[in-house]
This record gives C-alpha cells, structure tokens and sequence, in this order.
C-alpha cells in the first residue's frame, strides 16, 4: 500500500493538478463553494498521502526531513480549516519533485551516456566448445571471448585470431578505427566496426582502461569540497531548527497561520542540491569533449589558477625528435657517418633513433670496447678507430679541437633549439648534427588562449639544454624556460612557486617519468592516451594527449566554479528573501512560500544545466 | 568484512540521502565510516560484517524509507 501511494505519487500530483483546477472553475465560474471546499479537502488528502509516507520513514530512523516539515504544515492549514492552502501546497510539493527528477536526469544524461557505452554482455567459449552469451560479470581473466562486427569488446584483452578494426573513441576520444590481428591489445568499451575476432581477457570489469574511467568519473561527480562537506553538516541541524523555531513562534503568538509558514519557508532544498547540481553537469560537459576532471575540489583549485608549469618533451613538442641541421668537416666522410651509425644502432638513447633515420643506408662495422659516459655520450673502437658520439663535453674531454667555425655552428645549431650531437674519429672532429623536437601543431595558439583565460605564468622546466629550451620558449611566448632539470628538480621548483611565492599552479607532463611533480602541483594534468598512470596519478585527464583540449578544460572548470556560487546565491538569497517578507509584508503565505521555494531549486538546476551546453567562447579562441 | 555497493533508482531529493544513511548506519554489523550515499549516481557504498547481517536485510532496510534498490554487488573486502 505504501509502495504503491508512493510509486503513483506524479499520477497522484496531476489529480490533485485537476482537482484544485475544478475547485477554482467551480467557485469562479458558480460560485459553489460546496464543491470547491470539497475538492480541495480530497486533493489534500490525496496529496498529503506520498508526503506523510516519506516523512514517517524519516522520523523512524530518526531524521528530520523536509516532508516532515511539509507534512507538520499541511495537518495544520487543515485543521484550522484552510484548505486552499493545504491542496495547493502539497501539490506544489509534489509537482516540484517530479520536475526536479526530469531535470535533474537531464544534467546527469551526460555521464550517463559514458556509463552506459560499458559492455554488458560477452561471448565466452564454454567447456562444450560453443560460444555462448553471458553476463559480462562472469568473464574472468583468462577466457576466450569472441567479438562480432558491431558490437563492443567486452574486457580488455589481446587478440587471438582473426583481424577487424576497432573504433576506440571511448578510450581515446579518436574515432579513426584502428586495425587489429592477433597479438594486438583491445580495449573494453571499443567498438568492433568490421571483422571478427578471438581475443583472450587480459583484464575484467573494474580493472580494465574503460572500467578505471567510469569509476573515475563515478567518484568525481561525488566528490564533495570543504564547502559542501559544511552544507551537508548544516542541513543536518537546520530542518530541527525550522521545527523549533516553528514551536516557538506558535507558543508566543499562538498564530497557526505563522507558524505553518515558517515550516514551509524554512524548507532548505536549493542549498543542499546547488552545488552537487553544477558539479554533475561541469563534469558531464568534460567528459563528452574529452576532459576528466577530478571532482569538485579540483574544479575549484583550477578555476583560480595562475601559474601553469609544462614538461617539454612529449608535451609542448611530439617527442619525436629528428635531425634538423648537419655540418660536416674534413674528409672520409662517408666512413666517419657508417661508424656513428655502428655505435648509435646499438644505443637505446631518443636522439640515436633520429641520428639513424637520417642517415639511412650505410655500412656497419662492428662495435667494440663501448664506453658510456653519463650526461656526455659513448666512446667506442670501430675498425681500430676512436670514435666519439656526444655533446661538447664530452669533445672537450677527448680533446677534440674545435676550430672557430665549428664553434660557430655549435651556437648557431643551439640557438635554433637543436639538441648536439657531436662525431669525432680519432680526435677529428667529422660531424655535427642538430637534432630538434617539432613542436606540437596548434600549441602556440592554445598557450595564448590559457593567457587570455588569466594564466599569467607559462613556464616551461625540460631536462634539455638551455639553448634548446630558450629556442623553444621564445617560439612559443612563454613567460620562462629553464633547461638542464632532473625530474626532482622540476618538483622542487614547483614546490617553491607554491610555497614562497604563494601561486596556484597546475604541472602538464607525460605522466610516466614526470610523476614526482603531478604530485606536487596543486593541479596535476597528464597527457596520456586514457593510460593507467595517467588517469590515476592526475587530477585532470586529457584523453588522447590532446593538449588542444586544455584551454577546453580550464574555461570549464572556471565556469563550473562560477555556477556553483551562482546556486549558492540563488539558493541563500531565496531564504532570506523569504523571510524578510515573511516579518515584513503581509501577502506571504503558505502557498507563495511552496512556489519559490520549488521555483528556486528549480532555478538552480537549470542553472547547472547551461554547463552541459559550455563551450570556449568566442573571446578566448 | 564485505564489501558492498548498492544501486538505487534516481535519487532526486536532498533530504533522500539523510535519510538512507540513517537507515544504513542504524543497522547491527555496518561499519559506520565506510557508509557512503552518493547523490548524483544515486549509490550507496558501505563495508558490512557478513556475519552479523545479510545484503537482503540492508537492502530491506533502504526499501523500508522508501528508496527501491536495482542491484547490489557485493564484494570481498
């Protein structure tokens, strides 16, 4: 019985819609007051039902709710014979809620529609040979699992048989399919778009890439700041309040009239809904474009940042670095560039990859006696020569002579932002190689979009040479760059903005070797195509390492924020509006109160919804 | 110890999660800190003492202030 009133309880709204609508018409229209008393004393009653359920499950496990408010009140305007205000109260009461779960399903749809791209079912090869469908939940590491054209791979694995092309847009926010054979790797939530495959689960449910994300983003929609932690303790003890207060103000005037009202006008529903209201649906918006922000915590730190610190290689740059500029000196040339190529083959160093590409076909000779000289280069014997391939330091330890011009074109490599890469044999200086890193495309443009949106300090930290660092900064306008920088001395720098010169700063790095100082940024965002250290180790994640989706991401964040206060005002300055009208007008009543306050905890969730439609005005792009 | 989370229909009003929580937390066998009633995704997440009380009495206990429950999982702590 009390399942049913309850779960009817919109129906029960829209009768008692029509029974206050046929109450009016009559007393208008006939003037019958017969029938108009008669229809409100039934939608009343019927109104009251779904109220007075709730609020005696709350008073059982003893909280004091809104309805028990709502529902104090309209036994009162009852009993003193007002039922004009008893049916329309408790149909505002009931109206209200049901727009606010339309609405409010609205600003969740968002997160919901990442949710809901989570794989359910999966083909699982059984004891019998066959294929059959099961619950995804039953799919342990290690089973065989078939995917057919069109449908989703159901946990992360690695490819068995077959080939077919996978559009990964869940992952990493690209929609270009990606061809799959056997070996390679899948991921849960993909979709296959053509073939068939086998694959071998790797990984299950909340364990896989796509698994990681839900729940991250799952816990941010939630996550609660100080402030609201505050509300929440506040509302706790506030709806008592509004009880005694209530009793109080009957005892000394012993006005029912007065003392129902204030039950209503106290009711605190904007305050409690406002903030978590924006939050669902900033965070919503971040996840359709490709931006996971942590919470509100971090919403809010963000918003109000003003130092931003960027690792350079991999994130201002493509990280894959090629040979720009080439010098050569003296003769046997040809011989000099197969024995670099010898040694660099051998080397695991970004730069000996480069250094390789260029050079292309040549002759190897064999390697021997290599000698690795930290933060220098290699020295090693080829065909009974003494080659070296490093930097300068390591031409002046082999005292390899630099005549005037080659140090001219050691400054010029330098000053174009190349990194050095210096070949002697046998003490003759041979080649010089300029490698560089291209920046990425489009990064300038976004590094003056932040500046617009009020990040005052761009600063780059790289553990490249300052040359190189300089040629990069000045390319790209940043505020400072400062080169030759250990992981641990990044950090350390990050700590000293933050706590000496009091800044806000968010770090930009790859996430892997870069940890140290995500950590201590006040912000940590990780460029990481949906990787596991990524989504873990930072509070913002950028899917497919898109740094074009930063300025994105802060624009959001600071309207976010701005919408929260925006609630907060809606939601107070309702209250004390109220009130104030309550002491000094007299056209305030039970009904009116009911109305605003509905009326304001509808305001503040369309309020958040704009967030859902937020995108980079005009202004900053 | 178990671990559990609990899904519920959409929750909509403020006051629904006082409610549950006190509900929850009135229960033998819940640990009080780990309850955890999450507005937006309308999930309640606690650790329960599976030998002082079974998933269908907490269950019961949240349909009883009058939320339903779609599903629940529980897990090993």
């Amino acid at each position: 019985m009390q399942r049913q009133i309850l779960k009817n309880r919109n129906k029960i709204a829209l009768i008692s819609g029509i029974l206050i609508a046929i109450a009016f018409l009559s007393k208008w229209t006939m003037g019958n007051m017969h029938i108009f008393e008669w229809a409100l004393i039934i939608a009343s009653i019927l109104g009251a039902a779904p109220i007075a359920i709730q609020a005696y499950q709350a008073l059982r496990v003893k909280v004091v709710s809104i309805d028990v408010l709502v529902t104090i009140a309209v036994f009162g305007a009852f009993l003193i014979g007002n039922f004009e205000e008893s049916a329309i109260v408790t149909f505002l009461f009931l109206f209200g809620a049901y727009l606010e779960q339309r609405t409010l399903n609205k600003t969740r749809s968002a997160i919901k529609e990442l949710t809901e791209m989570a794989p359910e079912t999966a083909l699982k090869l059984m004891e019998n040979g066959e294929f059959e469908e099961v619950d995804v939940d039953e799919v342990d590491v290690g089973d065989v699992l078939l995917v057919k054209t069109g449908a989703k791979v159901p946990v992360d694995g690695t490819v068995l048989s077959g080939e077919g092309s996978v559009n990964e847009a869940s992952i990493t926010g690209e929609s270009i399919p990606v061809a799959k054979e056997k070996g390679s790797n899948v991921y849960a939530g993909t979709i296959l778009d053509n073939g068939t495959i086998q694959i071998v689960a790797d990984r299950v449910g909340e364990d896989t890439t796509f698994g990681k994300i839900i729940e991250l983003v799952e816990e941010a929609q939630d996550s609660k700041s100080e402030a609201e932690r505050f509300i929440d303790r506040f509302a706790k003890y506030y709806t008592p309040a509004v009880l005694v207060l209530s009793f109080i103000v009957w005892l000394i005037s012993r006005n029912v009239e007065l003392a129902i009202t204030i039950l209503v006008l106290g009711c605190p529903g904007a305050l409690v809904i406002g903030v978590p209201v924006s939050n669902v649906a900033g965070i919503g918006n971040g996840a359709r474009h490709g931006v996971l922000l942590k919470g509100s915590e971090v919403i809010g730190d963000f918003s109000r940042l003003n130092t931003m610190v960027f690792d350079k290689t991999g994130t201002l740059t493509m990280g894959n670095p090629s040979v720009a500029e080439t010098e050569y000196y003296g003769d046997n040339i040809e011989e000099a560039l197969g024995y670099l190529a010898s040694i660099e083959r051998e080397s695991d160093h970004p730069l000996a990859k480069a250094v390789l590409e260029k050079i292309g076909e040549t002759t190897f000779s064999p390697v021997e006696n290599t000698e690795v000289i930290k933060g220098e280069g290699i020295v090693a014997a080829v065909n009974g020569h003494r080659v070296a391939v490093g930097n300068v330091a390591l031409m002046e330890r082999e005292q390899v002579e630099l005549d005037e011009k080659a140090r001219a074109d050691i400054a010029r490599f330098e000053k174009n932002g190349n990194s050095l890469v210096l070949t002697a044999v046998d003490g003759q200086l041979k080649i010089l190689m300029g490698v560089s890193d291209q920046i990425r495309p489009g990064v300038k443009e976004d590094l003056q979009r932040l500046k617009k949106l009020g990040v005052r300090n761009l600063i780059m930290l790289s553990g490249d040479n300052q040359g190189t660092v300089d040629a990069v900064s000045r390319a790209l306008g940043l505020t400072e760059a400062h080169g030759n920088m250990l992981p641990e001395d990044k950090a350390a720098y990050i700590k000293k903005l933050i706590e000496e010169e009091g800044r806000i700063v968010a770090f930009v790095g790859d996430g892997v070797n870069d940890s140290p100082s995500l950590a201590s940024a006040h912000i940590g965002i990780a460029m990481g195509s949906g990787t596991d250290v990524a989504i873990e180790t930072s509070d913002v994640v950028l899917m497919n390492s898109d740094f074009g989706r930063l300025p994105h991401a802060l624009g959001l964040a600071k309207a976010t924020a701005r919408n929260m206060k925006q609630n907060i005002f809606i939601a107070v300055g309702v209250v004390l509006v109220l009130l104030t009208s309550l002491i000094f007008s007299d056209w305030m009543n039970m009904s009116i109160g009911m109305l605003v306050h509905e009326g304001s905890i509808l305001a503040v969730i369309l309020n958040g919804m704009r967030l859902l439609r937020y995108r980079l005005p005009r202004r900053y792009a | 110890m178990k671990a559990a989370t609990i899904q519920l229909e959409t929750l909509t009003c403020p006051s629904c999660m006082q409610k549950i929580e006190a509900a929850v937390k009135g229960l033998n066998g819940i640990e009080q800190d780990s309850v955890k009633v999450s507005f937006n995704t309308s999930k309640v997440k606690l650790n329960f003492d599976d030998d002082k009380i079974s998933i269908e009495e907490i269950e019961k206990a949240i349909t009883g202030v009058g939320y339903e429950v779609q599903k629940s999982r529980v897990k090993p702590v």
